[in-house]
C-alpha cells in the first residue's frame, strides 16, 4: 500500500528511520536549494498553499517547508529552501540519492481559490517558490494575476520564467538593483495599486515576515484584502504544541491548523518578529558547531 | 524453596524502591526509580498470599492475574510470569513505571487493610525489564484472518488495541502522525519516568506480532477515516488519538516569548530530545524564574524538566539554578497529579504556591516575558468535580518575578483526525460520542474509540483497557460479519 513503509526489526532500542528519497536537486544559489523529494502518498493530496515537515536525520529538528510543487504522477513533491540555521545547511548538503528521515504533510489550510478578477502576488526571496503554486492556481481559476518578485540580490532570485508563465504581468526587483528594478517590492505594489485603484481584488504576499508586514502596510490605505502565508516555529504542525501560534486582533491562533495563511491587516507583526528570534542565540550555537564538523570532516 | 506460612508473609515489610538521590538525579535525566534487584523482587513477592479470590486484579484495567505472575516470579519461572504478565498486557514494562498502582491494584491488596499492599508496580516492572533484556519473547499469534483493521494513534489505547488484534490473527496497522509511536509516553512524560528505550522496546514486540506501524501520517490530512473504510479497504478503524491540544489561560500577555504550554515544552525536551541540545538539533529555553501553571502529573513533569535543564545549565555556566515554581490555584489537598510525582518534585527542590492564579503576564520591549501578576484565592464551596471551587480574594494581587511561564492545564482532543468522517458525532467537549461505552463503538458504523480521546486526559492503563475493550468488540464484529458473509 505505502509505498515508503518502512522496515524494522525485531527489539529495536533505537527506532529506525524510513527515507523519503531526494531525486532531483537544483542549486538556485549558495543559499539557496531545490529538492525533488519522492512521497506519493503526500504528492496526491498536496494542493498550493499546504506544507510539510521534514527532519533530516533521527536528531533533526522538525522544519515547516512549504509546497512549492507536486507532481502525482511521479509521486513527489518540491520544496525550496534558505540555508539559514544548521538544519537547513545540512538539507542543503544532502544529494540526489539521499533522503529525508521524515516527511510528514500536508499540513495547513490550502489556498481559497476563486475567479476574483485582477489579482497581484508578491513573493520574496525564498518565499517565490510557495507563491508559485498560489499564481499558477489562481492563474488556471481565470484571474488577471500581476507578480511581483524580489530578492536581496540578483543570485537570490529565482524562478522568474516559471513565474511569467503563470503571469499576466511581472515585476522582478532587487534590493541592490543587480537585476530588474532596483528596490523593494512594496514600491511596484503600490505603483500598482495606485494606477489600478479599485481593480485589485487581492493580494497574496510571501516571504520573510518583515516583507510581509510591509506589504500589509502598503495595502491597508487602499482596503485591498491581503493574505500572507506565515513560517513561524513549529514542532508537530498539528495543534499540540501552540508553539506556532500568532496574535490576530480577534486573539491567537495556531499557524499549523488555523493558517498558515492569514488576512496581512490582522497580524500583530512585532510580536511575530520577536517569536521568530526567540532561540537566535541557540541556532548560533548549532551553526558554529555544525560548521565546526564540517570542517572537521573536510580536513579528515 | 522455604515455603512461607501466611503469617510469615504479613510479616515480610515491603521494600522501598531504590532511588537515585534527589540532589544528584535533579542535575541529570536519569531515572529516578532505579528498580528492585533480583533479591528485593524475590522477597517482595513473598509478601503476595495468592488470594484464591484476588481483589487486585479487580482494580486493574486490563485484568492482568497479578497473584500468579508473582507467584511465578518468587518460584524463579521468570519466563512463566512473563507470558502471564503478557497475557493481559502488551506494556509491561511501561505500566511497571507509570501506572497510578496506588489507587488501582494495590489498593484493593488485602495486605492494604492493616498495612502496605504488594508492590505489585515494581514487581510487574522488574519482570517486563527482565523480557525486555532477554530480548523480548515474542507472544503467539493465531493464524491469520485475512481482516485489515487501522488504528489511529499509536499511544497507549492504539497500541494496546493493535496488539490484542494481531494476537487474534487479524492485519493491523497504526497509524502515528509524529515521528515515533508511542503518544504521550514519548512525547509527555520524560525520560527519568519511562526510558523512551522501553517504549521502543515494547512497541518493537508489536511489531514482531506483525503489527505494522506507520509514522508521519496525519488522519484527516493524509489520509481520512471514510478513506480508510473505502478506497483503503479497512475493515475496521480505532481511534485512540488522545488529547493532544494545549488549553491556554484567557489573559493579556499570553502570547509574549517565553509563554508556552507544557505540551510544547515536554515535546521539546522528551521527543526532540531538547536535553541534549546540541547533539540533538531542538532547542529548549529554560528561565532563571519558571512559573509552571496546573498541578497535574504534567505540570509535575514539566517542572521537575525545568529544574533539571536549570541545574545543569547552572554546573556547566555556573551561575544560580533556577526556581521552578508550581502554581495552583487550589490548595494542596485538591493536587491532580500523584502523590509519589509531588513528593518527587518536592525532594528536588519544587516550590509550591497555593491558591495563586495568575491574572496577567507582563512583558519587556522585546516581547519577552518579565513577570506575572498572580491574585490570592480561598476555597468555596464545592463545584460539579466535587472538589472546592477556588474563589479570588479582592485585593489581593500581587507580582511574581518570571521569566518563563508554563501552562499545564489540560488538554482536549485534536479535531483534525474528525474531518471527513461522516457521522461521527463528538460532545460538546470534543471528545468522540460513544454508542456503546463498554466497547467503544461510535456513533458511525465500522469505527470505535478510545483513550483520552473519548474520556479527555486521563491514565496510561485506562486507555489501555479501553483499547483492549475495543480490540475484543472488534473481533467479535469481524467474525460475526465473516460469517454472515459465508
Ligand atoms: C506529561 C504527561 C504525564 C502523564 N503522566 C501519567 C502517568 O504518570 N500515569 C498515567 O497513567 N498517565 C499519565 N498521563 C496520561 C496518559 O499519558 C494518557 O492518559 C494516555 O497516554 C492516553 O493514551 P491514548 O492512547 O488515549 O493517547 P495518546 O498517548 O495521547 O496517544 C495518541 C496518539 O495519537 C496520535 N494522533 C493524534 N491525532 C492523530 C491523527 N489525526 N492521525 C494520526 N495520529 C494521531 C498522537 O500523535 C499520539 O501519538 C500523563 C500525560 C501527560 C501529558
Ligand atoms: S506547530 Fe505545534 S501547534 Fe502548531
Amino acid at each position: 500500500m505505502l509505498t515508503y513503509l518502512p522496515s524494522r526489526r525485531s527489539s529495536i532500542t533505537r527506532w529506525e528511520v524510513q527515507v523519503y528519497e531526494i531525486i532531483e536537486k537544483q542549486v538556485f544559489s549558495d543559499v539557496t536549494k531545490m529538492v525533488v523529494v519522492r512521497a506519493p502518498e503526500v504528492a496526491h493530496k498536496a494542493k498550493a498553499g499546504e506544507f510539510v515537515i521534514v527532519r533530516v536525520d533521527e536528531r533533526g529538528e522538525r522544519i515547516p517547508l512549504t509546497i512549492a510543487d507536486f507532481d502525482r504522477e511521479q509521486g513527489t513533491v518540491t520544496l525550496i529552501f534558505q540555508e539559514v540555521g544548521k538544519s537547513t545547511m545540512q538539507m542543503g548538503m544532502l544529494e540526489v540519492g539521499d533522503g529525508f528521515a521524515n516527511l510528514v504533510g500536508p499540513l495547513g489550510h490550502a489556498t481559497e481559490v476563486e475567479n476574483l478578477g485582477t489579482v497581484a502576488c508578491v513573493g520574496g526571496g525564498v518565499g517565490i517558490a510557495p507563491i508559485y503554486p498560489i499564481a499558477r492556481a489562481l492563474k488556471e481559476a481565470g484571474n488577471y494575476v500581476i507578480s511581483i518578485i524580489g530578492a536581496r540580490t540578483q543570485s537570490l532570485l529565482f524562478w522568474e520564467d516559471k513565474m511569467r508563465a503563470v503571469s499576466d504581468e511581472l515585476v522582478a526587483c532587487t534590493d541592490d538593483g543587480s537585476y530588474g528594478r532596483h528596490g523593494l517590492v512594496t514600491a511596484p505594489l503600490k505603483e500598482v495599486l495606485e494606477a489600478r485603484s479599485g481593480e485589485i481584488q487581492r493580494v497574496w504576499a510571501i516571504g520573510p515576515a518583515i516583507m510581509m508586514k510591509f506589504v500589509a502596510r502598503t495595502t491597508e490605505p487602499y482596503g485591498v484584502k491581503t493574505i500572507v502565508s506565515l513560517n513561524t516555529i513549529m514542532i508537530d504542525g498539528t495543534g499540540m504544541c501552540g508553539g506556532c501560534r500568532v496574535q490576530l486582533k480577534a486573539g491567537a491562533q495556531f499557524v499549523c491548523v488555523d493558517g498558515p495563511e492569514f488576512d496581512g491587516h490582522l497580524v500583530d507583526w512585532d510580536l511575530l518578529l520577536a517569536r521568530q528570534s526567540f532561540y537566535r542565540v541557540e541556532e548560533q550555537e548549532a551553526v558554529e558547531r555544525w560548521q565546526q564538523l564540517v570542517r572537521l570532516e573536510n580536513v579528515a | 524453596m522455604a515455603e512461607f506460612t501466611i503469617k510469615e508473609r504479613r510479616q515480610i515489610p515491603r521494600h522501598a524502591m531504590p532511588t537515585q538521590d534527589p540532589l544528584e538525579r535533579r542535575t541529570n535525566f536519569g531515572e529516578v526509580a532505579l528498580g528492585y534487584s533480583e533479591s528485593e523482587a524475590l522477597e517482595e513477592a513473598n509478601r503476595c498470599l495468592a488470594c484464591r479470590r484476588p481483589t487486585c486484579v479487580t482494580g486493574c484495567p486490563v485484568g492482568v492475574d497479578i497473584p500468579d505472575f508473582i507467584v511465578a516470579l518468587r518460584e524463579g519461572d521468570l519466563d512463566r510470569s512473563v507470558r502471564i504478565l503478557k497475557g493481559k498486557n502488551s506494556l509491561p514494562a511501561i505500566c511497571g513505571r507509570v501506572c497510578p498502582q496506588e489507587t488501582q491494584c494495590e489498593v484493593q491488596c488485602v495486605l492494604a487493610k492493616k498495612g502496605e499492599p504488594v508492590a505489585i508496580g515494581r514487581l510487574e516492572r522488574y519482570v517486563a525489564d527482565w523480557d525486555l533484556q532477554r530480548g523480548a519473547e515474542t507472544p503467539q499469534v493465531a493464524p491469520t484472518t485475512g481482516n485489515k483493521v487501522a488504528i489511529i494513534g499509536a499511544g497507549p489505547a492504539g497500541l494496546t488495541c493493535a496488539a490484542d488484534l494481531a494476537r487474534l490473527g487479524h492485519k493491523v496497522t497504526v497509524f502515528e502522525a509524529l515521528h515515533n509511536p508511542g503518544g504521550v509516553l514519548v512525547y509527555g512524560i520524560p525520560e527519568f519516568r519511562l526510558p523512551k528505550d522501553k517504549v521502543y522496546a515494547e512497541v518493537g514486540c508489536l511489531e514482531c506480532m506483525g503489527v505494522e506501524v506507520v509514522t508521519d501520517v496525519v488522519i484527516g490530512k493524509l489520509f481520512t477515516i471514510d478513506e480508510l473504510l473505502t478506497e483503503r479497504g479497512y475493515d475496521a478503524v480505532f481511534i485512540g488519538s488522545g488529547a493532544g491540544l494545549p488549553t491556554f489561560m484567557r489573559i493579556p500577555g499570553i502570547n509574549y516569548n517565553g509563554v508556552l504550554s507544557a505540551n510544547e515544552f515536554l515535546t521539546r525536551v522528551n521527543l526532540m530530545k531538547g536535553y541534549q541540545f546540541p547533539e540533538y538539533d531542538t532547542p529548549v529555553k529554560i528561565g532563571r524564574r519558571v512559573a509552571v501553571v496546573g498541578a497535574g502529573n504534567v505540570a509535575m513533569d514539566s517542572a521537575r524538566c525545568a529544574l533539571r535543564l536549570g541545574w545543569r545549565r547552572a554546573k556547566l555556566e555556573g551561575g544560580q539554578p533556577p526556581d521552578v515554581h508550581i502554581v495552583y490555584r487550589r490548595s494542596a489537598a485538591e493536587v491532580p497529579a500523584r502523590a509519589e510525582e509531588v513528593h518527587h518534585a518536592r525532594e528536588e527542590g519544587v516550590i509550591f504556591d497555593f491558591l495563586t492564579n495568575p491574572v496577567e503576564i507582563y512583558g519587556d520591549d522585546k516581547g519577552n516575558v518579565r513577570g506575572m501578576r498572580c491574585i490570592r484565592m480561598e476555597l468555596g464551596d464545592p463545584d460539579a468535580s466535587g472538589r472546592r471551587s477556588p474563589i479570588p480574594i479582592e485585593n489581593s494581587e500581587f507580582d511574581m518575578e518570571v521569566d518563563q511561564v508554563i501552562m499545564a492545564l489540560g488538554t482536549s482532543p485534536n479535531p483534525l483526525v474528525f474531518r471527513n468522517a461522516a457521522g461521527l458525532e463528538r460532545t460538546r467537549h470534543g471528545t468522540v460520542r460513544v454508542a456503546d461505552a463498554e466497547t467503544g463503538l461510535t456513533t458511525k458504523a465500522h469505527v470505535w474509540a478510545g483513550g483520552d480521546v473519548v474520556t479527555g486526559a486521563a491514565t496510561v492503563i485506562s486507555a489501555m483497557g479501553a483499547g483492549k475493550a475495543a480490540a475484543a468488540d472488534i473481533d467479535r464484529y469481524l467474525k460475526g460479519e465473516k460469517a454472515e458473509a459465508e
